[in-house]
């Protein structure tokens, strides 16, 4: 089969997965979005393993050490999002400005 | 185009089509369960790819362990079952510009890096349990002892965040 359909498949998640961070709003939806980037670039590795017919399967073995990494992230991450929710009563990542050094903008839709 | 090409280009249309729900879609709930349909057609791409262990790694730690995560985080943080309005933040139309963007130039990219690049998936060595094994345990052993001490900090971790004071 063509490299270029995978790779184009994985282009396409990263770039809906980019969209999702950017454009949601709630914590635990935003950490679904990066679950598509990272299994975008998952489905690279797996791709150019099997086009570089790689003795060694690098590519697969990576693929593998990204899901151990993104099942941490995914563990730690809503341990933050549990203890800011139980800290503010929110997880809309728009509303926790503590850190930010402007004021907040007017909401459009509000 | 062979049998492989059609079977990957409608596992792919589906994972893209999930993918664009989980992204959209306005319930929370929802938006975890198309996650399990866009894992579960990128596993059938793994499994096409010959990446046989990705294939079944995918299904037990992704659909099996972080959707599940993800449905007890939106339970627990008491996210609205019904739709709402407020899941999106106010700079969707920037988010659709950037990640329109990010796509067409990863795309064009490698589209026209690899143009002729062939995938002879008949002759390349299935990656099932035994190649991947013999591979990360005679190449990749220190990353593995790596990547546990990070799985283990990082529940030590998860569970000293979440933990009440008392």
């Amino acid at each position: 089969m063509h490299l270029s359909m995978a790779l184009l498949l994985s282009a396409l998640l990263f770039g809906v997965g980019v969209y999702g961070v950017l454009a949601r709003r709630n914590a635990i939806a935003l950490l679904m979005a990066v679950e598509l980037m990272l299994n975008a670039a998952n489905l690279d590795l797996v791709a150019f393993d099997a086009w570089f017919k790689d003795t060694m399967h690098a590519g697969q073995v990576f693929a593998l050490f990204v899901v151990v990494v993104a099942a941490a992230e995914v563990g730690v991450g809503l341990a933050i999002v549990l203890a800011v929710f139980r800290l503010r009563e929110t997880v809309a990542v728009d509303e926790l400005r503590q850190l930010a050094d402007v004021d907040p903008p007017v909401r459009a839709d509000t | 185009m062979t049998l492989a090409d059609v079977v990957f280009g409608l596992l792919g249309v589906v994972c893209l089509a999930a993918a664009i729900l989980v992204v959209t879609s306005r319930h929370v709930i929802h938006a975890a369960l198309w996650l399990v349909v866009c894992f579960g057609a990128l596993a059938g791409c793994y499994l096409v790819l010959t990446a046989e262990l990705v294939a079944w790694v995918q299904v037990l730690i992704y659909i099996g362990a972080v959707v599940v995560l993800m449905l007890f985080g939106a339970m627990l943080t008491r996210a609205p079952v019904g739709a709402v309005q407020q899941l999106d933040s106010g700079n969707r139309p920037v988010a659709a510009v950037a990640g329109l963007a990010t796509a067409g130039v990863l795309g064009t990219l490698v589209v026209a890096a690899f143009r002729g690049a062939y995938v002879d998936i008949h002759h390349t060595a299935i990656g099932d349990g035994k190649v991947i094994g013999t591979s990360l345990f005679r190449f990749f052993v220190l990353p593995f002892e790596v990547a546990s001490v990070l799985l283990l900090a990082a529940l030590v971790g998860a569970i000293v965040l979440t933990k009440r004071e008392a």
